[in-house]
C-alpha cells in the first residue's frame, strides 16, 4: 500500500511540476484576491478577526480551484480505468490524491501567507507564526480530505465545475470556523495567549472523522 | 409493498397532531419571558429535530444501499432526504418568524440551531442537482448514497462546530430545551412524537406513490407486449425495478 | 403566579405575538397543503394512465391499423 501511494504521489507531483496547472494558478488567485479585498474593504491594513477571515476565505477559494482540477485528468484521459486494472488497494488513490492536494495547499500557502503579511496584515506575522503554521496545516488536511472526496463525486457529473464548490463549501464551514477562530488571536495587534487549543482540537477531530469516512466511501466511487 | 400500514400510520399521526395542538394551546402554561410567543417553540424545535434525524436516517439508508446494491434502499434514502429538506425549510421559516418576533430581525447569527440549519440546508440542496447531473442510474444511485452518508455524518459535526463558535458571544435567544417545567416538557414530547409520525407518514406516502407509478409503468410495458416503450427522460429520482411478481401478488392480497 | 401577570411581562404584547405564532403554524399547514396538492396531481395522473392501460387490450384485439396503436402509446407521457 505504501509503495502504491508513493508511486502515485510521485506521478501526481511530477505531472504538476511539468504542467504547472494547479499551484501557480492557485497562488496567483490568492494574491489577486488580497488585492481585491483591499479595494472591496477600502482598508490598508487588517488584523485580528478580519485578517483571519480574509486569509481563510482566500485560502478556501484558492483551494477550490485545486479541487476542481484534481481528478479532471484522470477522468478525461482514462486514468481511472488504468488504476482499476492494476492489482492494488483502491484506497491508495484516495491517500495519494489527499496528499497531493495537501501538497498543493502547502505550496499555495508558501506564497499566499507572506503575500498576505506584506499586502494586508497590519501586524507582523512573526510572533504567532509557529502556531499559525500548525493551524494552517490542520485546516489544510481537512480541506484536502473533503476536497478529494467531493472532487471524486463531482468529476463524473455533467456540471463538475459547479457541483464541486457547491458540495465542498458547506462541508468546509467547520474548517473555516476552527481555522479562523484559531488564527484570529495570532493575527491581532495585541498578541494574546495564542491559538486556543479548543479550535485546534476541533480541526483535528474533524479531519480524523472525515478521513475515516472518506476512506470507507471512496472505493464506492471508483467502481464502474 | 409500501402502502401497507399507511392507513394506521396516518390515523396515528392525526391523533398525535390533534393531541399536540390541544396541549400547546390549552394546557401548556405561558412562559415568563416570551409569553405567548414561546408557543412557536412547539412547532419549530420538533421540526428541527425530525429534519436532522431524517438527514441522518437518509445517510443510514444510503449505507444499506451501498452494502446491498438494492435500489429500494436508494429510493428510501432519497425520500428520507427529500422530506427532511422540506422539513428543514419549514424549520428555517418558523425560526425566522420567531427571530423576527423576538429580536426584530428576520435572521440572527447568534442562534446556533438556525445557523447550523442554514448550512445543512445549503448542503442538501445540492443533493438533487447532483443526482440530476449523473445520467447512468446505477452510478447516480451510488454517488448519491456516498453523498448521503457524508452529509449525514456532517450534520452532527456541523452542529457541534457552530455551537462552539457562538457559545461565547450571546446567550441563546430561543431558550434551551433542558430544565423545562413538567407540563411544558409533556407538551413538547407529544409535539415531537406528532412531528415524527407526520414525517414517517409523509415518507411512506411518497414511497407508495413512487412505487405505484413504477408498477403502472411496468404494467404498461407488459401490456404493450414487452416493448421497451418510450425512453425514460433524464431524472433525479431513483427508479424502482420493474414490478416484481411478488409485489403484484401481495398487492392483490392487501388491496382489501 | 397569575396568568394575567405573566401576560403583561412578555417580550411582545399578546395580540402581536399571536400573529407571529399563527404565522408559524400557518407555514406548517400551508406546506402540508402544498404536498397534498402535489400528491393529488400525481394520483390523477396515475388514474389517467391506468385508464389508458385498461383500454389497451381492447384496442389490441380489435382490427386496427398498427399505426393508431403506436400513436396512442406515444401520446402518453413517460
Amino acid at each position: 500500500m505504501r509503495r502504491t501511494v508513493s508511486a502515485l504521489l510521485r506521478k501526481e507531483l511530477l505531472v504538476e511540476l511539468r504542467t504547472l496547472q494547479s499551484v501557480p494558478g492557485m497562488s496567483l488567485f490568492a494574491v489577486t484576491t488580497f488585492v481585491v479585498f483591499h479595494f472591496a474593504l477600502n482598508r490598508d491594513t487588517v488584523d485580528g478577526d478580519l485578517a483571519a477571515g480574509i486569509l481563510w476565505v482566500t485560502l478556501l477559494f484558492a483551494g477550490i480551484l485545486g479541487i476542481n482540477r484534481l481528478f479532471v485528468a484522470d477522468a478525461d484521459q482514462g486514468g481511472f480505468d488504468g488504476f482499476l486494472l492494476a492489482p492494488v488497494d483502491r484506497s491508495a488513490m484516495l491517500v495519494s490524491k489527499v496528499l497531493t492536494l495537501l501538497a498543493y495547499l502547502l505550496a499555495l500557502e508558501l506564497v499566499a501567507v507572506p503575500a498576505f503579511g506584506l499586502l494586508l496584515l497590519g501586524t507582523s506575522l512573526g510572533p504567532g507564526l509557529p502556531e499559525l503554521i500548525a493551524t494552517l496545516a490542520l485546516g489544510d488536511l481537512g480541506i484536502a480530505v473533503i476536497g478529494t472526496l467531493v472532487a471524486a463525486l463531482a468529476v463524473h457529473t455533467s456540471a463538475r465545475d459547479l457541483l464541486g464548490p457547491l458540495l465542498a463549501l458547506p462541508l468546509l464551514v467547520p474548517i473555516v470556523i476552527g481555522g479562523a477562530r484559531a488564527s484570529a488571536p495570532l493575527l491581532a495587534t495585541t498578541h494574546h495567549s495564542g491559538a486556543p487549543g479548543r479550535w485546534l482540537l476541533t480541526l483535528g477531530l474533524y479531519d480524523l472523522v472525515f478521513g475515516l469516512i472518506a476512506f470507507a466511501l471512496f472505493d464506492f466511487l471508483l467502481e464502474d | 409493498m409500501y402502502g401497507k400500514g399507511l392507513r394506521t400510520l396516518s390515523i396515528a399521526t392525526v391523533i398525535a397532531m390533534a393531541l399536540a395542538l390541544g396541549l400547546v394551546f390549552f394546557y401548556a402554561p405561558l412562559e415568563a419571558e416570551q409569553g405567548f410567543l414561546q408557543k412557536i417553540f412547539y412547532v419549530h424545535v420538533p421540526l428541527a429535530i425530525v429534519a436532522l434525524c431524517g438527514f441522518v436516517i437518509g445517510g443510514l439508508l444510503a449505507i444499506q444501499h451501498l452494502r446491498t446494491r438494492d435500489s429500494r434502499w436508494d429510493m428510501r434514502s432519497y425520500v428520507a432526504i427529500h422530506m427532511s429538506l422540506i422539513f428543514a425549510v419549514a424549520t428555517l421559516i418558523t425560526g425566522s418568524i420567531w427571530a423576527r418576533a423576538s429580536w426584530g430581525h428576520w435572521w440572527v447569527w447568534n442562534e446556533p440551531t438556525l445557523v447550523s440549519f442554514l448550512i445543512v440546508f445549503l448542503l442538501y440542496a445540492t443533493y438533487q442537482p447532483l443526482r440530476f447531473a449523473i445520467e447512468d442510474p446505477e452510478r447516480q444511485a451510488r454517488y448519491a448514497s456516498v453523498f448521503a452518508v457524508t452529509a449525514g455524518a456532517f450534520v452532527p459535526l456541523n452542529f457541534i462546530a457552530v455551537r462552539l463558535s457562538t457559545a461565547y458571544l450571546h446567550p441563546r435567544v430561543l431558550g434551551s430545551t433542558s430544565n423545562l417545567p413538567g407540563s411544558m416538557a409533556l407538551t413538547f414530547l407529544v409535539s415531537l412524537i406528532a412531528m415524527a409520525l407526520l414525517y414517517a407518514t409523509l415518507c411512506k406516502y411518497e414511497l407508495t406513490a413512487k412505487h405505484t407509478r413504477a408498477q403502472v409503468r411496468a404494467l404498461r410495458r407488459r401490456l404493450s407486449g414487452g416493448e421497451p416503450g418510450a425512453r425514460r427522460s433524464r431524472s433525479a429520482a431513483p427508479t424502482l425495478p420493474a414490478g416484481a411478481p411478488a409485489g403484484a401478488a401481495s398487492a392483490g392480497r392487501t388491496a382489501a | 403566579m397569575g396568568i394575567s401577570i405573566l401576560a403583561d411581562t412578555p417580550a411582545l404584547p399578546l395580540h402581536e405575538a399571536g400573529k407571529y405564532v399563527a404565522g408559524a403554524y400557518v407555514v406548517l399547514f400551508v406546506i402540508l397543503l402544498i404536498y397534498v396538492a402535489i400528491m393529488a396531481l400525481r394520483l390523477s395522473r396515475i388514474e389517467r394512465e391506468l385508464g389508458e392501460l385498461l383500454e389497451l387490450p381492447e384496442q389490441n384485439t380489435q382490427e386496427e391499423p398498427a399505426a393508431l396503436g403506436r400513436s396512442e402509446r406515444e401520446s402518453t407521457p413517460a
